[in-house]
């Protein structure tokens, strides 16, 4: 019951954050708006974790399934792919690279020039 | 077969079934290449192709798991609100990495795409494909992408992550463990994040942290920018 009751919550916020989407003057997506609305709810205290929490770490632990009908989709769309595959996945694997070096040595820097500034 | 599928329950119960079968064959061998998600589609794929049955009438059924996809999304506020504490101490490191992060993973898949001369459909599905899937899946139909596309980059640069990340920590010789959490999550979003909550707790964490923020910072950007 007690679950049940916590989707419910959950499904009517994504309704909201829908709405809440659609009122602002470029298009964004309405899931990302009832993630914030979520984060936000729960960072003011209207929404407490136990309103939401089972519901909402049963979903997050089993997120990769709800993927799975998303993913079959690709059967209709081999043709876009064929005689690329090969070059899909060496800008996957290239990409992937440099977003860590960058990420890393962004970061390594930025907590350089703070620990210089605190010894200043 | 094809009249067993033309009732919708069979092809949930099929999905939630191969899902489970492979998720605990993950488990057992513990190999990051191994991923349920992606060895999961491949074989409905296959057993679909096998008994030529149509997207379309599998999807009947399986858009009723697709649905909960949405309150899944929303989940995720709250594991972001969980890691705001540990966010709040280090937010200028963490913010500027996965702000450049996130710029260089767009910036480098629509670099190559148009080096390879691939179509702009094809182009914009692969663009968010280093943070999590439900965003990145928001984002390539925000920018008419084709979203099974999209789930296929993310989830292959997922596990292209967890398997490489101890190997680019060593290479790249970072010694910080916050600092090889968020790129580990920048890169490779929730799949990455499972390696690194094996290297570490404070990997796990800010691994964590990263997916939420690249995944903020890239909606934003692809505003932007597209």
């Amino acid at each position: 019951m007690k679950h049940l009751f916590q989707l419910s919550i959950l499904f009517f916020l994504c309704i909201i954050g829908d709405f809440l989407a659609g009122l602002l003057p470029f298009t964004f997506p309405g899931t990302i708006m009832s993630m914030f609305l979520v984060f936000i709810l729960l960072l003011t205290k209207f929404l407490k974790e136990e309103h939401i929490a089972d519901a909402g770490d049963f979903l997050l632990q089993n997120m990769a399934l709800l993927f799975v009908p998303a993913g079959v989709a690709i059967m209709d769309k081999f043709h876009l792919l064929s005689g690329r595959l090969f070059l899909f996945l060496f800008i996957c694997l290239i990409t992937t690279f440099l977003t860590f070096l960058v990420t890393a040595y962004t970061m390594k820097l930025v907590i350089k020039l703070q620990t210089k500034k605190g010894q200043q | 077969m094809k009249e067993l599928m033309s009732n919708p329950l069979f092809s949930i119960g099929l999905s939630i079934f191969i899902f489970e079968i492979f998720t605990w064959i993950n488990k057992k061998t513990r190999l990051a290449v191994l991923n349920p998600l992606l060895l999961s589609i491949g074989f409905i794929i296959l057993l679909l192709k096998l008994c030529s049955i149509s997207f379309d009438l599998y999807n009947q059924g399986a858009q009723f798991i697709s649905m909960f996809l949405a309150p899944a999304t929303a989940s995720l506020g709250l594991s972001i609100y969980r890691q705001f504490p540990l966010l709040k101490k280090n937010w200028i490191p963490v913010l500027a990495g996965c702000l450049a992060g996130a710029f260089t993973s767009m910036a480098s898949v629509h670099f190559l795409c148009s080096l390879f001369h691939f179509d702009d459909t094809l182009r914009v599905s692969m663009l968010p494909k280093s943070v999590t899937t439900p965003i990145a899946m928001e984002i390539s139909s925000q920018l008419s992408g084709i979203p099974s596309i999209t789930v296929a980059a993310v989830v292959i640069t997922g596990i292209l992550g967890s398997i490489l990340c101890p190997y680019f920590i060593k290479f790249l010789k970072i010694d910080d463990p916050a600092v090889a959490g968020v790129s580990i999550g920048s890169c490779s979003h929730a799949v990455g994040t499972s390696k690194a909550v094996e290297l570490g707790e404070i990997e796990g964490a800010m691994s964590g942290i990263a997916i939420g923020i690249s995944g903020i910072i890239t909606v934003l950007l692809s505003l932007i920018f597209f």
